[in-house]
């Protein structure tokens, strides 16, 4: 029998107030196998903690019982205390009585009655539990950083720096991600390429950071220290190992009118391209949905010309499978796509621009070459009208429920650059809210408005009607209460922004959770804000919420070190609570290795003394991969002769736990 | 906001469905109104003012007669408050007491002239037919 002791907290009046902690600690006492019960203020405290070991060791206690918060807050504190007085510490059970009683009842009579049975329901499992020893799994010293925007490279090149092999997996041609899209950046002005382009210089030269361009990351199986990903790089048709990026082959190639991606369609590429001139790797890319030669078998221009004799019209889709110890999630993220806000005429008129396209409109290696021309006929605006929040906190399906975050500063930004470089223009901003919070940021608006003469208005546009080459404008001034209308020459939406496309299948790749929108999870919204739930797995930059570059940085540095602190270890700890099969009664079926999401069990054959004449006799038996195994449950749940168990998870411990709640 | 006041506005709040604690005062719905100059208070007063109980006001506005009922500020607006359905409240609350129509079906006609709009002449007969 166990000599189990209960320990009630009152969680100051977290629980206190709702809960009789005295009636709860009364009642265990009676329990069976229950020899010492007390409540106590803080139970997680020092002084609580000290209380535990004392009981523990005065009254020769095999079995804990805590009553308090849920044990995702405190479980690992309180294991450490029981085995800080020399128990196992899976002998301790937590029966939450704060999230799961005080917090969500009114009535002290009730909740007191539920805290009572759920401490009943700890003890009855307690009184079942057996010392469970985790095993060690080593740690593959390797990063797998999935994304190259600044928050990858960020996060790359830190961990790198503390001497431990990285490798980029980026989907684009090359790295960089949106930044090399952006102009200026706020609120100092500094040019984006003039800060983005070494750090991408310093992410290819650095010993330890291999990049692999062009790629994606396809498959991922393990688990934290041990992950195996499958990479597929895409046929560029160009060899990288051999092309200089000289640039001739872009010149002369024939097809000339395909999309440019970098200036986001607003001018043309050819169909062998190097994106801009600063890519990494500089290297040329054949588009084969536009290449003549891909496509019809007659062109071959290039190729002729390529002195390093680098194009490879055969190249073929490559895989490379690599063991990581950690993956960082830096997919960033892209605007949203404006065909559903036609009161704004974004399908209607070339000259209603969204923001990122303003930005390569007014950067020197853009289509106009850094002088803001209107797309439809090429001429200076004169008045221009920036329409703040399309698509962000709406409640309606067009739009997403959140507030975009970087609209506010880079709108101020694009209105100050305008009224600066053309001081003739007259820039109108509608907005709902100003929203500058930031080191410097409400000065910038604020110079905006009162150097740059940039006229805010309080209100919302309502619609965009392109009207002889003008689009004309009618919107609220809520100040004024005046409805305005403004004759303009172009319109820049703010456009809300959104997870990569790509963040929902890599969570599922991962088995990293993601929210309704799509941003990936952290561990804990303030205390844990770089790791993702799934053990190894951790989060850079916009994939986790939208946030501007000092603050992508910034996340990106932390999640490096999240990641470093994770490759310093020989060893990691495993969860020793993971499936148990009894091969006495296993018959065999498979079932469980069909149902399991990790691959975690196989069947093998065994010798098994029988009585009779035979002695012995060979049967195929389930045998579960400790070091793989998550420890989720499905094989119990599927196991159709009882074989299976999840150990400190036992079945019967679960019908003991039932039957306490049902007594 | 008075007891009486209170009903008021939970009675037109039940009429139109509408909760206009969603509104987040952006004036999109006042920005995009075909009829907002014939107005004396504007789509996004409206909402404010129902959530104040300053429906006395409203009940005697030029507005509830202006209103195209032509749903843009509904079709338009970020948290989908809906506020051609609180005027549409307010007015009905005006018809349903006795007499106190606004017009009568058979002054229409004389009122009609070419600029009107389609859709003012078709929600006329829905404000007024009663």
């Amino acid at each position: 029998m166990q000599r189990i002791g209960v320990f009630v907290c009152w969680c100051g009046t977290n629980i206190a107030a709702t809960v009789d902690v005295k009636a709860v600690a009364e009642a265990a006492r009676k329990e069976p196998g229950v020899v010492f019960a007390t409540d106590y203020q803080y139970m997680c405290s020092e002084a609580g903690q000290k209380l535990i070991r004392d009981a523990i060791a005065e009254h020769k206690l095999t079995g804990v019982v805590i009553c308090s918060c849920s044990p995702r807050m405190h479980e690992a504190t309180f294991r450490k205390t029981v085995e800080a007085a020399g128990l196992n510490p899976y002998m301790l059970e937590v029966a939450n009585i704060r999230e799961q009683c005080s917090w969500i009842h009114k009535d002290r009579t009730e909740a007191t009655e539920k805290a009572v049975v759920l401490a009943r329901t700890a003890i009855a499992k307690v009184s079942l539990n057996v010392p469970l020893t985790a095993g060690e799994s080593p740690v593959t010293k390797r990063a797998l950083v999935i994304g190259g925007g600044i928050a990858g490279i960020q996060s790359a090149l830190d961990i790198a720096d503390a001497g431990y092999e990285v490798d980029i997996v980026e989907k684009q041609p090359t790295i960089g991600g949106k930044m090399t899209q952006i102009d200026k950046t706020f609120p100092t002005l500094d040019c984006a390429a003039c800060i983005l382009t070494p750090k991408m210089v310093d992410a290819a030269q650095h010993e330890k950071i291999t990049i692999y361009s062009y790629s994606e990351v396809t498959e991922v199986t393990g688990f934290v220290g041990a992950f195996k990903a499958r990479i597929k790089r895409k046929a560029r048709f160009v060899d990288e190992t051999k092309c200089t990026g000289c640039g001739e082959c872009t010149s002369k190639c024939p097809s000339k009118k395909n999309k440019n991606e970098f200036n986001l369609g607003l001018d043309n590429r050819t169909a062998i391209y190097i994106p801009f001139a600063q890519a990494v790797p500089k290297v040329a890319v054949i588009d084969a949905e536009s290449c003549i030669k891909k496509k019809t078998g007659k062109c071959g221009l290039c190729q002729k010309i390529c002195g390093a004799g680098a194009i490879d019209y055969e190249q073929k889709d490559e895989y490379i499978e690599r063991e990581y110890g950690a993956i960082v999630v830096a997919t960033g993220y892209n605007p949203i796509d404006l065909a559903k806000y036609d009161e704004y005429a974004y399908s209607q008129s070339p000259d209603v621009v969204t923001s990122l396209e303003l930005e390569r409109l007014m950067n020197a290696a853009g289509p106009t070459k850094g002088t803001l021309l209107r797309p439809s006929d090429g001429t200076h605006p004169h008045t221009i009208v920036f329409i703040q929040c399309v698509g962000s906190r709406c409640d309606d399906a067009r739009g997403k429920p959140y507030c975009s975050k970087i609209c506010c500063m880079y709108t101020a930004k694009h209105a100050m650059l305008i009224r600066e470089k053309y001081p003739d223009t007259e820039v109108h901003v509608f907005y709902i809210d100003v929203r500058t919070p930031g080191k410097n940021f409400d000065e910038f608006y604020r110079r905006a408005v009162e150097q740059y003469g940039v006229d805010y208005i309080k209100g919302m546009v309502g619609k965009v009607v392109p009207h002889d080459g003008k689009l004309l404008v009618q919107g609220s001034d809520l100040i004024a209460n005046e409805q305005v209308r403004i004759e303009a020459d172009m319109v820049v939406l703010a456009a809300a922004i959104e997870p990569d496309k790509s963040a929902r299948s890599i969570a599922t790749m991962l088995t990293a959770s993601i929210d309704t929108n799509d941003f990936f999870t952290e561990a804990h919204p303030k205390l844990r804000p770089v790791e993702s739930p799934t053990a190894g797995v951790f989060l850079s930059g916009v994939c986790q919420g939208p946030k501007d570059i000092p603050e992508t940085v910034a996340q990106a540095s932390a999640c490096a070190a999240k990641v470093i602190g994770l490759l310093a270890k020989d060893k990691l700890k495993g969860n020793p609570c993971v499936a148990h099969v009894n091969e006495e009664m296993c018959n065999g079926c498979s079932t469980c290795e069909k149902v399991c999401p990790y691959g975690a069990i196989t069947y093998q054959d065994k010798e098994f003394r029988v009585p009779g004449p035979k002695r012995t006799e060979i049967r195929r038996v389930a045998s579960v991969n400790e070091a793989v195994c998550q420890g989720c449950g499905a094989c119990t749940v599927a196991c159709m002769s009882g074989a299976m168990d999840i150990k400190g998870f036992a079945n019967k411990q679960i019908f003991a736990e039932v039957d306490a709640i049902c007594r | 906001m008075s007891f009486e006041e209170k009903e008021m506005a939970e009675n037109i709040k039940r009429i139109s469905g509408v909760n206009p604690r969603k509104c987040m005062k952006c004036g999109k719905c006042s920005g995009t109104c075909p009829a907002y100059e014939e107005m004396d208070y504007h789509p996004h007063e409206f909402v404010a003012m129902v959530e104040k109980g300053r429906i006395d006001e409203l009940l005697a506005s030029k507005s509830i007669w202006t209103c195209l009922s032509c749903f843009a500020c509904v079709e338009r607006c970020p948290r989908s408050v809906e506020p051609a359905k609180l005027i549409e409240a307010v007015r009905l609350e005006v018809i349903r007491a006795q007499g106190a129509n606004h017009l009568k079906a058979v002054q229409i006609p004389e009122l009609l002239d070419e600029k009107l709009p389609q859709q003012a002449i078709v929600s006329a007969f829905r404000k007024y037919s009663k």
